[in-house]
């Protein structure tokens, strides 16, 4: 859909949620709806002390605005912001933020859930987790339910 | 003689030791899936980095592509594990 205003930052830096709904909203009057996810590093019951995350510059800005845009297409947004921090980030710190907007309130959740879905399994970021006794646990591993959360939006 | 630009993230990154070369391609190298074979003749980093090889993902100038892709042409061909961010 051209002319949806997509905004994708990749960032070390913390956001503002109430900011980005500010920008994405500010003197329009045909948005009805607006959803915003925000993802924030666990604790996992004191086990964590950090979580780092690694990009690949470039791809991953590349790839959250493909998948922003096609969302906007599939679902008929009238603006979508993302942001996904990386870097050393503690428990209780956002990690990611995605903002969608559309007249409804159904093509707004839907967007916001198509978008992460395709994030998490094909924007490059990986996570390695700190552990909080100083034993480094090491890399995530990529969760089956992802998979199929992503597979899901292709079966109708 | 091929030349590639090769980055790589994560534990495939530590694995190997390095986030990115410039390596020279012997001849009758097609596919991403061929590199991946190739390199896992380099050196024992490499064969521990690639031992799972298909659940390596690459990325031909950051775009994903199947391990049957061609690299002709590519400028930069990236090498790591599933993703595992939001």
């Amino acid at each position: 859909m051209a002319g949806v205003p997509v905004t994708v930052r990749v960032q070390r830096e913390d956001f503002d949620l109430a900011a980005e709904v500010q920008a994405l909203s500010a003197g329009r009057h045909d948005i009805g709806a607006v959803v915003t996810f925000s993802g924030l590093c666990r604790d996992e019951a004191g086990a964590l002390s950090a979580l780092e995350l690694e990009h690949y510059p470039g791809m991953a800005e590349a790839e959250i605005t493909r998948i922003c845009e096609e969302a906007a297409t599939r679902f008929g947004l009238q603006a979508v912001s993302a942001i996904h921090r990386f870097g050393k980030i503690l428990p209780g710190e956002n990690i990611v933020l995605v903002v969608t907007a559309s007249p409804h309130r159904q093509a707004a959740f839907n967007g916001a859930n198509f978008i992460m879905d395709f994030l998490k399994t094909s924007a490059p970021f990986w996570k390695k987790e700190h552990a909080a006794d100083g034993i480094a646990r090491g890399w995530v591993s990529a969760k089956d339910e992802d998979d199929s959360a992503r597979d899901r939006w292709s079966k109708n | 003689m091929t030349t590639v630009n090769l980055v790589y993230f994560a534990w495939v990154r530590e694995r190997i030791g390095r986030a990115e070369e410039t390596l020279e391609l012997p001849d009758g190298i097609v596919t991403a899936g061929d590199l991946l074979a190739h390199l896992k003749t380099l050196g024992e980093e490499y064969e521990a980095a690639l031992e799972h090889e298909n659940v390596i993902r690459v990325a031909i100038n950051q775009e994903h592509v199947e391990h049957d892709e061609p690299i002709a042409g590519a400028r930069e061909i990236a090498l790591f594990p599933p993703m595992t961010g939001g």
